[in-house]
């Protein structure tokens, strides 16, 4: 019989459980958001997607040889990145635009912090903020949808923000569907509803960020808005709000592990957000309040820590 | 209801396939060797020498101190040796090798004790050897010594099972169920301040739960709690708050908050030695895995060769990788199949290689399933960047300040890891570190 045994230490078995697994079912869950983007926006979107996502899995690989470290594109996290980015661009974003803003989340955001799970901010969203603040004319706002019958593609929220009355918004059906201004991913909120539904059933996320982010941001737009509930309805569809607090408020890397820190990072975001809508100078503020927290995060976790089993606070003052 | 929530969250694997298997007995092996430590204590000290002969329930090792066991032989024959054995934890004790003359004498020594008290019923636990068969080995006698300073009301009877494979606590309760019942008599009969006995069984053992149930029918403040089937519900610390609702503090033990924990097999044997004089020189265990063609429940002489229990069982399925006292959350591989099994092995998991390699970890994407996943509410990424930390004395300070005291390294951290990092054995470390700096700065006093 042999003999040469193998000794670790225990646990000497896994769940099975998996970076690129996980980053699959997330890539999974855009799915229904990126096929609904190409329906609405056209093949200008699918366009803008795929050069996204090469762009930011070509950078990571090349970030990666370079450098000379491990290969990390397989994790498939590059691509979650470059997917995430094209669904929160309008489809009047140029090629090169776009080009450029995957290659700013992956290398400077992410592999200069030291690659996967060392960023502080989330990639998707700060390339986003990057790009808005360099290529305004064209990333700020969003273009109508294929089928839009308005003349404008203004977002709804643009349109409120500019005073529009509640004729000139898309009908109600119009926002689930998707079928208004906006960045190619964010407008239809049945099919990003559907990929926070698939991720919950793969436990990829918990409920708390999702549903304090978007209950918040509702309940504070009622506050601020004098309780106009039409209103609230649009700033719960009408902006990017879905996609932010299902997809990107959720990132692992840049918000709290705990449920109670979740509930105050969403809080958090959703502040942000509203007070950026209500009370500043742009009509979206999502992405600004997601990055503005992902700062902070370290320090809501630390906050909301998990309280040991019989832990005794403090050192020699055992009960 | 019990007005608090269930502890323990993990979905391990349960593969109880050997639940409806009742143990076959294995011929006694012609050596068994038999160390002298190994476990929480101070290793026994042996009462024969080279040369000597011996006869079963003999006894041939006296504790040495308080927490320590004695150790007696399970087969007859003459002791070949005393030699020195590295344990699996890294120290190096004395072990008794004993050859057998095939004949299975009796010693004179094995006669029923006399309990009459609780005094007499602890001593008899003293005597018979018995540590605790859940894994950790504790003396069961001084486990019981709390009895003794009153306050105990509760004794939880550890019959979870939580960890994959293993059912031979499982089948302790159908197929010895009468001495399971006879030692929870004697707890009533000579332990006045427990009120309540509690037997904390995992929901995918319907047949033990039912026969527990019966059993104890017409015996007053006896019950059976239920337990999810969920990892690691036989973790003291958690079996005591399912059951009871109560939170043993850090630092402290199970008796300051009343309780008593014994596992289910400890607690047939105590009965079987109460009513026989034989001492644990048996045991009953599993032997599962992904490299056995023929998972059995199997009663063997403590001190047989593992190498010795696995032929047994027949042919092997591929490359033998990983051989494992106990199951795989918990189990500590071994270094040969020459070596023992021991009083507290419940199980022998033997894995394939292919089972055994483990993959490459890969950076940590923060997701906190380890946080969600430890039982004990711990941060097991924040110790493992505490580990980082340049200054000892700050790195100490962290990793306490973080709890690191109350790991009691169930696995579940590493177990659903997305990115296969280490977390059990950065645990294990970092509690080297804090252990290792105390003793540094008690020496420097």
């Amino acid at each position: 019989m042999a003999n040469n045994l193998i000794v670790s230490t225990s646990p000497h078995l896994h769940s099975g459980a998996s970076t690129r697994k996980i980053m699959l079912d997330v890539l999974i869950a855009l799915s229904p958001a990126a096929v609904m983007a190409v329906v609405l926006f056209g093949l200008k979107a699918l366009l803008l997607i795929a050069i996204s996502v090469c762009s930011a899995v070509l950078s990571e690989f090349v970030f990666n040889l370079i450098t000379k470290k491990r290969q990390t594109i397989g994790d498939l996290s590059a691509a979650v990145t470059g997917l995430l980015l094209a669904l929160t661009l309008p489809a009047s974003t140029k090629w090169w635009q776009v080009m450029v803003g995957a290659v700013f989340a992956i290398v400077v955001v992410k592999c200069l912090f030291g690659g996967i799970g060392c960023n502080f901010a989330n990639p998707a969203i700060t390339a986003r903020i990057f790009m808005l603040i360099s290529f305004g004319t064209t990333v700020a706002g969003g273009t109508k949808t294929a089928f839009s019958e308005l003349t404008a593609g203004a977002t709804p929220l643009a349109a409120i923000k500019a005073g529009a009355d509640a004729t000139a918004l898309p009908s109600l059906t119009d926002m689930l569907v998707g079928n208004r201004g906006g960045a190619i991913g964010e407008t239809c909120a049945i099919a990003l509803l559907v990929g926070f539904a698939y991720l919950l059933i793969k436990k990829v996320i918990t409920w708390h960020t999702p549903v304090v982010f978007v209950g918040a941001t509702f309940l504070l737009s009622l506050l601020f808005g004098g309780f106009d509930l039409t209103a609230s309805v649009y700033h719960v569809l009408g902006g990017g709000l879905l996609i932010g607090a299902i997809f990107m408020a959720t990132d692992y890397v840049t918000s709290p592990v705990t449920s109670w820190g979740k509930v105050v990072f969403a809080f958090g975001c959703a502040l942000f957000t509203v007070i950026i809508r209500y009370f500043g100078s742009l009509p979206e503020g999502v992405s600004y309040a997601i990055l503005l927290m992902n700062i902070i995060s370290p320090y809501i976790e630390k906050l909301c820590a998990p309280k040991p089993l019989g832990a005794v606070s403090k050192k020699g003052g055992k009960a | 209801m019990l007005g608090f929530k269930f502890l323990g969250n993990t979905h391990v694997p349960h593969r109880k396939n050997t639940a409806a298997m009742p143990a076959v007995k294995m011929p006694p092996p012609k050596e068994v060797l038999l160390p002298m430590g190994g476990q929480i204590g101070a290793p026994s000290t042996p009462v024969v020498k080279a040369g000597d002969t011996v006869k079963v329930g003999q006894l041939v090792a006296e504790p040495a101190g308080y927490v320590s066991s004695a150790v007696h032989s399970p087969i007859s024959g003459k002791v070949t040796k005393i030699e020195p054995y590295l344990c699996p934890n890294g120290k190096t004790v004395q072990a008794i090798r004993i050859q057998s003359d095939g004949e299975m004498t009796v010693s004179e020594e094995v006669v029923p004790p006399t309990v009459t008290d609780l005094d007499s019923f602890i001593e008899a636990v003293r005597k018979s050897g018995s540590i605790g068969l859940g894994g950790a080995g504790f003396p069961t006698a001084v486990k019981l010594d709390a009895l003794k300073k009153g306050g105990i009301d509760t004794v939880v009877i550890n019959a979870a099972e939580c960890e994959p494979y293993i059912t031979s606590d499982t089948r302790t309760m159908i197929d010895r169920i009468d001495a399971v019942k006879e030692g929870v008599l004697l707890f009533k009969s000579f332990a006045p301040t427990v009120t309540r006995i509690v037997f904390g069984i995992e929901s995918n053992k319907a047949e033990a739960i039912a026969s527990v149930r019966e059993a104890m029918a017409d015996v007053e403040g006896v019950c059976v709690t239920v337990l999810p089937s969920k990892y690691p519900q036989g973790a003291e610390k958690i079996i005591i708050h399912n059951t009871t609702g109560r939170i043993v503090p850090e630092g402290k033990l199970p008796a300051d908050v009343g309780v008593i924990v014994i596992n289910v097999s400890t607690l047939a044997t105590i009965a079987d030695y109460v009513k026989t004089g034989m001492p644990l020189v048996e045991k009953t265990l599993t032997l599962d895995g992904g490299a056995i063609a023929n998972p059995m429940n199997v009663t063997v002489c403590v001190g047989t060769p593992i190498g010795e229990v696995i032929a047994f069982a027949g042919e092997t399925k591929g490359e033998i990788g990983k051989v494992l006292y106990g199951g795989p959350m918990m189990g500590v591989p071994i270094r040969s199949l020459d070596e023992p099994v021991r009083k507290t092995t419940n199980a022998i998991t033997v894995m394939t290689r292919e089972e055994s390699v483990k993959n490459d970890s890969t950076a940590c994407i923060h997701c906190g399933r380890c946080v969600t996943a430890c039982p004990m509410g711990l941060t097991p990424t924040a110790f493992s960047k505490a580990l980082e930390i340049e200054s000892k004395e700050d790195k100490v300070q962290r990793l306490e300040e973080y709890k690191i005291n109350l790991c009691m390294e169930c696995g579940c951290c590493s177990f659903v890891c997305p990115a296969l990092r280490p977390l059990v054995q950065n645990n294990r470390l970092a509690k080297g570190v804090v252990r290792e700096h105390h003793d540094h700065m008690k020496d420097k006093k």
